[in-house]
């Protein structure tokens, strides 16, 4: 009994620490972000590998995932003859919950984990530890262009990701199963509101960009340096951005469409 | 503290522990400039923590270690930032950044330290690769050079700011004799030519004996002795003969420490 | 490492981006519909609004004209007051006109319609509606259906 008290206190300690070392390296890279805007390259480079590296897949998944909703919406929707609403409730689930949330849990097995194992080898094999030493502060050099790179990146791809899916859905709603393509597109236009659809959704994926981008490169940077805590450090990336990204959806649906 | 002083780095009564653990325990030691300084031991001593603490990457738990008259520790991160850019350090593992070829590994510190036209960066990289002899591999990722050749990018990078000192953590280890040999003379060249001060952590004795001017034996969290080659070679403590002549048993023990072997092996059987 | 095809790459997804966005703005969303939040507001009184929402639609000859801004109880008549607000550009809307609460399809969203009337006088900032007609309530009409059907073939 003593024993699972004082491994929970130890757990919770190493926890406490670990969060209190994400929040001071954030701070880190915030100051670092500034200097960062003389040397756009920097951020270039990495919006390449971090963005557009991912969005083949993200527009491949998120026209899929339109189509699978067009689908489901339309089998199912026709039974109560509400297939009219197909739109509507495609684009709806779309902008507010689906493409912020799916997109930042791509982003955090696909672009997430590759940033987390790169500062993690790059710590594993000193060359964080060369460069400080070469007097270049590597959370301003190296981590600070990556996060930010995230965190752009994923409210972009979460904007294509939602406006490939409708038009997914509205291929198979429409071309396939033969939906009024007036229909499909006033329902939607009728029911989703700018304000309180679509740029809460943005607001929703600036968050998990933000979020996701944070652990990726805590994650990387905070990895014991061998090649088994490299690894470690990415299975965290992806469990620990998804069940963050998860948990804020909620408090923020909650929050935006609560009422 | 006069700049014009002989000892470029002093450390003074200097403790250093984590975890409970004592890696050093008030250790005193002079860096003389222009020098070659070797400090050796056996692994596990702490000899690249030194490196790190000199460095200003790790803190001292006690006592100071000042750098041309500059206590590290004492440093803002601006201004430890200045004092490295002329420091030079060479990793183990030569720490080039895997992601850019050799030339680009050679520049960096100059692209991220000054304003140079990118002709005169070519240039200046250009001769320091010539100073290693690998010009001709500029073009070449650091995943396809050998472990001595990215000792040697890594040196052509330590030196492109032009600093004052270059710290070199185990330079040896894992060589074939003709990569040592190469690693030996430009060790000491960079020192002769450039007036370089040079640390060198090392257990090689053969080679590293070659080279030093001074050498420090460093041994649980001590300075055990410390002397030129000669006053070393000639030296009557057991401690330092054993090291010195690589004997297998002698005050550093051949068995870890353990309880009692007859005992150890009795309490397997349930006896 | 760094070329012109990456920055080229990098401007590709940033203006797909935005053509993303612009296509949620523009085809997806009411964008055009509320572009700002200028207006009038106007009020009716309803027996029952149940299943009215904030925001929902409000209709003339089916094409929106505004949405709904506040819905609230008046204490001392019993009755939900609801206040729309109305865009500027529809500022001749007839002062006797009837204020209608609609479904939309069979399940979908409650709505408010108007139907203009004859007067001369138009609403405007603060006008009140006179005639409304409440929500028709789905479950006491499929009650009723249900009681029919059921009673019928036992």
């Amino acid at each position: 009994m003593m024993n699972v008290i004082r491994i929970l206190g130890r757990k919770s300690l190493h926890s406490f620490g670990r969060l209190g070392r994400g929040f001071i390296f954030l701070l880190q890279i915030l100051t670092g972000i500034p200097q960062l805007f003389k040397r756009p390259r920097l951020i270039v480079q990495q919006l390449y590998s971090v963005g557009v590296m991912s969005m083949t897949i993200i527009v491949v998944s998120g026209l899929f995932t339109g189509m699978v909703l067009g689908l489901q919406l339309f089998n199912t929707m026709q039974d109560f003859g509400a297939e009219q609403s197909v739109g509507s409730v495609t684009a709806l689930s779309l902008v507010r919950e689906l493409g912020p949330v799916l997109t930042a849990i791509f982003f955090a097995g696909l672009a997430g984990t590759s940033l987390t194992a790169e500062i993690g080898l790059m710590k594993t094999t000193e060359q964080l530890s060369g460069m400080e030493m070469m007097a270049v502060d590597p959370v301003h050099r190296v981590i600070a262009p990556r996060f930010l790179a995230g965190f752009i990146s994923v409210p972009v791809l979460a904007l294509m990701f939602s406006a490939v899916a409708i038009q997914g859905g509205y291929f198979v709603s429409v071309s396939l199963l033969g939906l009024d393509s007036s229909v499909y597109w006033g329902q939607m236009q009728n029911i989703v509101d700018w304000d309180d659809d679509i740029l809460n959704g943005v607001i929703k994926s600036v968050v998990f960009g933000f979020v996701a981008a944070w652990i990726a490169v805590f994650e990387g940077y905070d990895a014991v340096p061998t090649s088994e805590g490299v690894s470690r450090a990415t299975i965290r990336t992806v469990v620990h951005t998804s069940l963050s990204v998860l948990g804020l959806d909620f408090i923020m649906t909650a929050l935006m469409f609560g009422d | 503290m006069d700049n014009n002083d002989d000892t470029l780095i002093r450390i003074r009564d200097m403790s250093f522990g984590y975890a409970g653990r004592t890696i050093f325990d008030n250790v005193n030691l002079d860096i003389q400039r222009g020098k070659v300084t070797a400090i050796m031991g056996p692994s596990g001593t702490g000899k690249t923590t030194l490196l790190r603490l000199i460095g200003g990457q790790l803190r001292p738990t006690s006592g100071t270690i000042e750098v041309d008259g500059q206590n590290v520790h004492k440093l803002s991160h601006r201004d430890l930032y200045r004092l490295r850019k002329r420091m030079g350090m060479l990793f183990q593992s030569g720490a080039l950044l895997s992601d850019i070829n050799v030339f680009d590994n050679v520049a960096f510190p100059l692209r991220e330290h000054t304003k140079l036209p990118e002709s005169m960066i070519r240039d200046l990289v250009l001769m320091k690769l010539h100073a290693v002899g690998l010009r001709g591999a500029r073009s070449l990722m650091p995943s396809e050079l050998s472990g001595g050749m990215a000792r040697r990018v890594a040196m052509a990078r330590a030196i492109t700011l032009d600093p004052m000192m270059i710290m070199y953590d185990e330079p040896f280890t894992g060589q074939d004799p003709i990569s040592m040999g190469i690693l030996v003379k430009l060790i000491r060249d960079l020192n002769l030519n450039l007036g370089i001060s040079s640390i060198v952590v090392s257990h090689d004795v053969a080679e590293t004996s070659s080279i030093a001017d001074y050498i420090y034996l460093v041994s649980g969290g001590k300075v055990v002795e410390h002397g030129t080659p000669d006053e070393l070679n000639a030296s009557e403590s057991d401690w330092t003969r054993q090291f010195i002549d690589g004997l297998p048993d002698g005050p550093v023990p051949f068995q870890y420490p353990a309880e009692d072997y007859l005992q150890d092996l009795l309490e397997g059987t349930g006896l | 490492m760094y070329s012109k095809t990456m920055e080229l790459w990098v401007g590709v997804f940033v203006a797909a981006g935005l053509a993303a966005l612009l296509m949620l703005a523009l085809k997806v969303s009411n964008f055009t519909a509320t572009s700002g939040e200028s207006g009038y507001t106007i009020s009716a009184r309803f027996d029952d609004v149940a299943g009215l929402n904030l925001r929902a639609p409000v209709r003339m000859a089916g094409v929106r004209v505004g949405r709904v801004s506040s819905i609230y109880v008046d204490s001392d008549r019993f009755q939900a007051v609801v206040t729309m607000q109305i865009d500027d550009q529809y500022n001749n809307i007839p002062l006797d006109t009837t204020a209608s609460i609609y479904t939309e399809g069979l399940l979908g969203a409650k709505y408010i319609g108007l139907e203009p009337g004859g007067d001369m006088e138009a609403l405007k900032q603060g006008s009140e509606i006179i005639i409304t007609q409440s929500s028709i309530i789905l479950e006491k009409l499929i009650g009723q259906l249900f009681v029919k059907l059921t009673g019928g073939s036992d």
